[in-house]
C-alpha cells in the first residue's frame, strides 16, 4: 500500500515535469470524455422523457397530416398541431367499445411560451401528477400551472392573459385581453410534459375563441355546434384494438390515428444518427488522445531511460519501473475523467438552457447517471492501452547501459 | 567483500567467453578496477551487481552467492547491499535533491525516511541543497548528492564508475577522499572503476584488478581463431 502511494506520488512528479505535454494530453482526453458524457446524458434523458410522456398512451388521434408531427404536438408539445378535429368525432370514439379512455386536448393559446391546454382532469391523473398548491380547475377560466411554468412568478390567485398562438420562437399572436385566466392551483414537479404546460378545462379554450370570433349571439350558438378539439389521446381497452382501430380511423374517418410507439421509434432513429455522430466524434478524440498519450510516454521513457535504469540499479524490480509509466497514464486518465465529466455536465446544462428557451424537451446537466461510472473506466482503459508499449519498454530497461559509458 | 573464482561471462553473440582473474576483496577494502573501454569493465561491474548472470564460476558478494536468486530477489538484494555512483550521476531532473534520494527508498520498496535523507546529505556536506533541482547544482555538488543517494541504505559495497573523470586535480583528490570517507563511514567495500592514473597514485594501498591484460588475451585468442 505504502509503495503504491510512493508510486503515485513519483509518477505525479514525472507527469508534471513535462507540463506542456501533460496539459495537451489532458486536454484531448478531457474533450473526448466530455463528448461521450454529453451524448450519454442527453440521449438517456431524452429517452426517459419520451418514455415517461408516452406511458399509457396507445394512440393519438388528430387532424390529417404528418403522424410524427401529430405525436410531437399532441404528446410532447414541441411541434404545432396538424389542425383541429370535431368534438363529435371524439365523442364517437369515446363510445367505441375498443377504447378505454379518451383524453381530449385543445391547443391554440400560450402564456409566455407555455402552452395553454384545454383538457379534462383525466389528463392530470394520467401522469399521476399531484397539486403542490391550490386545487384543479372547477369552472371555465381557471387554470393549473405546471411546475416549470410556475417559476415564472405566477402564484395561486394570480390572473394572466393568454395570447393566441403556441408561443415559441415565433412569438405569440394577439392577447385575449377580455378573458383573463385565474390560477387555481400549481402542480408538483412530475418530470413529465405537464411541467411545461398550463392546464385548464376545454370549455375555457372554447370560450376564449368563440368570444373572439363571434360578434352576434346567434353566431355563438352555431360555433357551439361546431366545437373542436385538437388532439385526443386514447387508451385501448384490449391490445386487440391496436390491430383494427388505427386502420379503421385512418380509412373510415377524416381523422388521423398515429401510434406513438412506432413514431417515436422513428424519431429516435433520426436523433440516434446525431447521437452516433457525436459519439463517433468522442471516439475519434479518444483515439487521438490515446495516440498522443502514447507518443508522450514513449518520448518520456526514452528521455528518462537513464533515470529508469538508475532505478533498476537502485534495486527496483522491472515491474515497479514499468508501473511508474503506467501510473503516469492513469493519473492523466483520472484527471481527464474528472474534468471530462464536469465539462460534459456543463455542456448538457448549457444545452438544457438552450432547449428550454425554445420550449423543447428538458435536459439537465445536474443529473448523474450510473452509466457515467463507465467514463473513468473508459479513460483508464485508453490510458492503459496507450501506456502499454512504453511501460513494456520501461520494463525492459537495460541497466548495463549505465555502466558501459566510455 | 567480493570473492570470485573462475568467473567468466558468455556474450550473447557466442565466441570465446570472457574470463576474469580471481578477486578477493575483504569487507571494507578498496579495489581499483582498471581497463580501457571494451575490456569488460562494465561487464564485470554488472556481474558483481547481479545485473547479468555469470557464464561460469563462483561469485560471492557481501556474503551472498550471486546467481542462485530469482529476478525479484536479486533486485531486493541489490537495493540493500550495493551502492552505485555512476559516472554521469543520473540524478533525475524532474525531482528535487531530496526526492532523488528518496528514489532509493522507492526502488527498494521501503518507506521514505526524510530524517535519513537529511543525514545522508549532511554527511557529504550538501544539507542545504535538499530542495534544489539537479540543474541548479554545480558538478561537484551533483556528485555529492549522487554519492549520498548511493550510500543512503548503508550498502556493503560501493561501486563508483569513473568518479574523477572530467575533474581537475584538486577536485579529483577531494572526490576520492570523500568517496573513501563515505565508504568507511558505512563500512562498505569500495570498488572504483577507473583509467585515471591520479586515482592509482592516490590509492597506493588499494587492490587492483587490471582487465587490460585479459583484453589483450582476448585479442590474441581471436587472432588464433583467424
Amino acid at each position: 500500500m505504502k509503495s503504491i502511494v510512493q508510486l503515485a506520488r513519483l509518477s505525479w512528479r514525472y507527469l508534471w515535469s513535462r507540463p506542456l505535454a501533460a496539459v495537451l494530453n489532458l486536454l484531448v482526453l478531457t474533450l473526448g470524455l466530455a463528448a461521450i458524457t454529453l451524448v450519454l446524458l442527453v440521449a438517456t434523458q431524452l429517452d426517459r422523457a419520451f418514455e415517461r410522456d408516452l406511458a399509457g398512451i396507445d394512440l393519438v388521434v388528430g387532424a390529417k397530416g404528418s403522424p410524427l408531427q401529430l405525436i410531437l404536438a399532441g404528446v410532447f408539445h414541441i411541434d404545432v398541431p396538424t389542425g383541429n378535429i370535431p368534438l363529435q368525432d371524439v365523442q364517437a370514439l369515446q363510445a367505441n367499445p375498443l377504447v378505454a379512455q379518451v383524453i381530449p386536448l385543445s391547443l391554440g393559446d400560450s402564456f409566455q411560451g407555455a402552452r395553454i391546454v384545454g383538457t379534462t382532469p383525466d389528463y392530470v391523473q394520467h401522469y399521476r401528477a399531484t397539486l403542490a398548491q391550490g386545487r384543479l380547475w372547477q369552472q371555465p377560466m381557471e387554470a393549473v400551472l405546471g411546475a416549470g411554468v410556475a417559476h415564472g412568478g405566477l402564484a395561486v390567485g394570480a390572473a394572466f392573459i393568454g395570447s393566441h398562438g403556441l408561443g415559441g420562437p415565433g412569438g405569440g399572436g394577439h392577447a385575449h385581453g377580455d378573458h383573463p385566466y385565474r390560477v387555481s392551483g400549481v402542480l408538483a414537479p412530475c418530470g413529465c410534459v405537464l411541467d411545461r404546460l398550463i392546464l385548464t378545462s376545454t370549455e375555457s379554450v372554447w370560450k376564449v375563441h368563440e368570444a373572439a370570433t363571434a360578434d352576434e349571439p346567434e353566431d355563438l350558438e352555431i360555433l357551439k355546434e361546431e366545437r373542436e378539439v385538437t388532439v385526443a389521446l386514447l387508451r385501448y381497452r384490449s391490445p386487440l384494438a391496436a390491430v383494427t382501430l388505427p386502420r379503421q380511423i385512418n380509412a373510415d374517418t377524416a381523422l388521423q390515428a398515429a401510434a406513438p410507439a412506432i413514431e417515436v421509434t422513428r424519431l429516435l432513429r433520426l436523433l440516434g444518427v446525431g447521437a452516433d455522430v457525436l459519439r463517433a466524434f468522442g471516439g475519434v478524440l479518444l483515439a487521438v488522445a490515446a495516440a498522443s498519450v502514447f507518443i508522450a510516454l514513449w518520448n518520456a521513457v526514452r528521455e528518462r531511460r537513464a533515470d529508469l535504469a538508475m532505478l533498476r540499479m537502485l534495486g527496483a524490480p522491472p515491474g515497479r519501473v514499468a508501473g511508474l509509466v503506467l501510473w503516469e497514464a492513469l493519473w492523466l486518465a483520472a484527471l481527464a475523467s474528472l474534468l471530462g465529466l464536469l465539462l460534459g455536465h456543463a455542456l448538457a446544462q448549457a444545452l438544457g438552457w438552450a432547449l428550454q428557451a425554445q420550449g423543447l424537451l428538458p435536459v439537465s446537466g445536474l443529473v448523474w447517471l450510473p452509466a457515467e461510472a463507465g467514463v473513468p473506466l473508459l479513460a483508464a482503459l485508453v490510458a492503459a492501452l496507450a501506456a502499454l508499449l512504453p511501460a513494456l519498454q520501461a520494463y525492459r530497461t537495460d541497466v548495463a547501459d549505465l555502466l558501459g559509458q566510455p | 567483500m567480493i570473492r570470485t573464482r573462475g568467473l567468466c561471462y558468455q556474450y550473447a553473440g557466442g565466441g570465446a567467453p570472457l574470463r576474469f582473474p580471481d578477486v578477493d576483496l575483504r569487507q571494507g577494502g578498496t579495489l581499483l578496477l582498471r581497463g580501457r573501454s571494451g575490456t569488460g569493465k562494465s561487464t564485470w561491474l554488472s556481474l558483481i551487481a547481479g545485473l547479468r548472470g555469470a557464464g561460469g564460476g563462483d561469485l560471492f558478494v557481501a556474503g551472498t552467492q550471486i546467481g542462485t536468486q530469482r529476478g525479484a530477489e536479486i533486485d531486493a538484494w541489490r537495493a540493500r547491499h550495493i551502492g552505485f555512483l555512476p559516472q554521469k550521476l543520473h540524478l533525475s531532473s524532474a525531482l528535487s535533491v531530496a526526492d532523488n534520494l528518496a528514489l532509493a527508498y522507492f526502488a527498494a520498496g521501503l518507506p521514505r525516511d526524510d530524517a535519513a535523507i537529511a543525514r545522508a546529505l549532511a554527511r557529504v556536506g550538501v544539507a542545504e541543497l535538499r530542495e534544489r533541482k539537479p540543474h541548479q547544482l554545480s558538478g561537484g555538488q551533483a556528485q555529492r548528492v549522487a554519492l549520498a543517494r548511493a550510500v543512503l541504505l548503508a550498502p556493503q559495497l560501493l561501486l563508483a564508475d569513473e568518479p574523477t573523470a572530467s575533474l581537475d586535480d584538486e577536485a579529483a583528490a577531494d572526490a576520492l577522499a570523500l568517496l573513501q570517507d563515505t565508504a568507511a563511514a558505512c563500512e562498505a567495500s569500495l570498488v572504483i572503476a577507473t583509467h585515471d592514473q591520479r586515482v592509482v597514485r592516490a590509492l597506493p594501498g588499494a587492490q587492483v584488478l587490471d582487465l587490460n591484460e585479459i583484453g589483450l588475451q582476448r585479442l590474441l585468442d581471436k587472432r588464433e581463431q583467424l
